[in-house]
């Protein structure tokens, strides 16, 4: 099995990256964005029957730093 | 008195370190990643700065998970002393030793030079050997120093008097300009700025040496 994890910097965590990619998005003539926010996507390949539970735990001691970053488990 | 410095995979200030804790009088080893095992009669340990494990995932998260960070956490929690500078520094706040998180500088730009930073307490082994108020100059080389935490956690850093310095000009975006902060029973620091860069006069500046041998002469009498 598959699972997929997204992580985000939190609301309200200011996002420095997503501001610089924004402004990008704006020279290049994209108008109208008016916010963006970079995070990332950890994929795992997981032996069959791992619970979401496991995959939570492995979120919440290595994959995300939750002092600033919230993550969503995907099981694909 | 007998100091361990920490190297992993990517390390590139554990020499120095280990120069300006030997230039103050320390006997000092230097601790591979993957021992579990710190040497026997350790009294500081010194987590160094660089780019472990190439900062993969975030800075200092893998090296947070190592083997040797098991033994560093207990020696912090029996009331050893711990000292992070830079990388060791975002190693503590992945090990849950140091509340908060170092996140990508506000402007993006890696900083490297020597900053001005106000030393906000002389109340820890750490900063005895300054007086509160004290202006220093020690060099800063990070991309990832913008320091954060939420609101209660600050109250407690302010409320505790455990920052330990701020930066006189904020370089990084880091929250009320911190540039290192001390644990609760003021035995753990972490800094950005590298106090190891500022011991020689080769160095440009010799600001850091008062940190180390306060630090050791008081390990040393205790």
């Amino acid at each position: 099995m598959k699972a997929r994890v997204h992580v985000m910097l939190k609301n309200g965590v200011l996002d420095p990256q997503g501001e610089a990619v924004r402004h990008a998005l704006g020279n290049l003539g994209f108008d109208g964005v008016s916010g963006v926010r970079q995070g990332k996507v950890i994929e795992l390949d997981l032996e069959d029957g791992t619970s979401e539970d496991t995959i939570t735990d492995m979120c919440e001691k290595l994959l995300a730093n939750t002092v600033i970053e919230s993550y969503q488990v995907e099981l694909l | 008195m007998r100091a361990a410095v920490i190297v992993f995979p990517g390390s590139n200030c554990d020499r120095d370190m280990a120069v300006a804790l030997r230039a103050a009088g320390a006997d000092v080893s230097m601790v591979w990643h993957k021992d579990s095992d710190l040497p026997d009669g350790v009294d500081l340990i010194a987590v160094p700065g660089g780019f472990s494990f190439g900062d993969y995932l975030r800075c200092g998260a893998i090296a947070a998970q190592s083997p040797i960070c098991k033994a560093v956490v207990a020696h912090a929690e029996r009331g050893g002393y711990v000292l992070g500078v830079c990388n060791g520094f975002q190693v503590l706040t992945e090990s849950g030793l140091l509340p908060g998180a170092l996140m990508r500088n506000a402007e993006l730009k890696f900083v490297c030079k020597t900053l001005d930073l106000k030393v906000e307490t002389s109340s820890s082994g750490f900063t005895e050997g300054y007086d509160a108020g004290d202006v220093v100059a020690f060099p800063v080389a990070h991309h990832d120093g913008n320091y954060t935490a939420d609101p209660e956690t600050l109250r407690r850093l302010e409320g505790g008097d455990r920052i330990a310095f701020r930066y006189v000009e904020n370089p990084n975006g880091s929250i009320a300009d911190i540039a290192g902060i001390l644990s609760a029973n003021r035995r753990v620091l972490g800094m950005m700025p590298h106090p190891e860069r500022a011991v020689d006069l080769g160095h440009g500046g010799t600001d850091g040496q008062a940190l180390f041998r306060g630090l050791i002469g008081q390990l040393a009498n205790a």
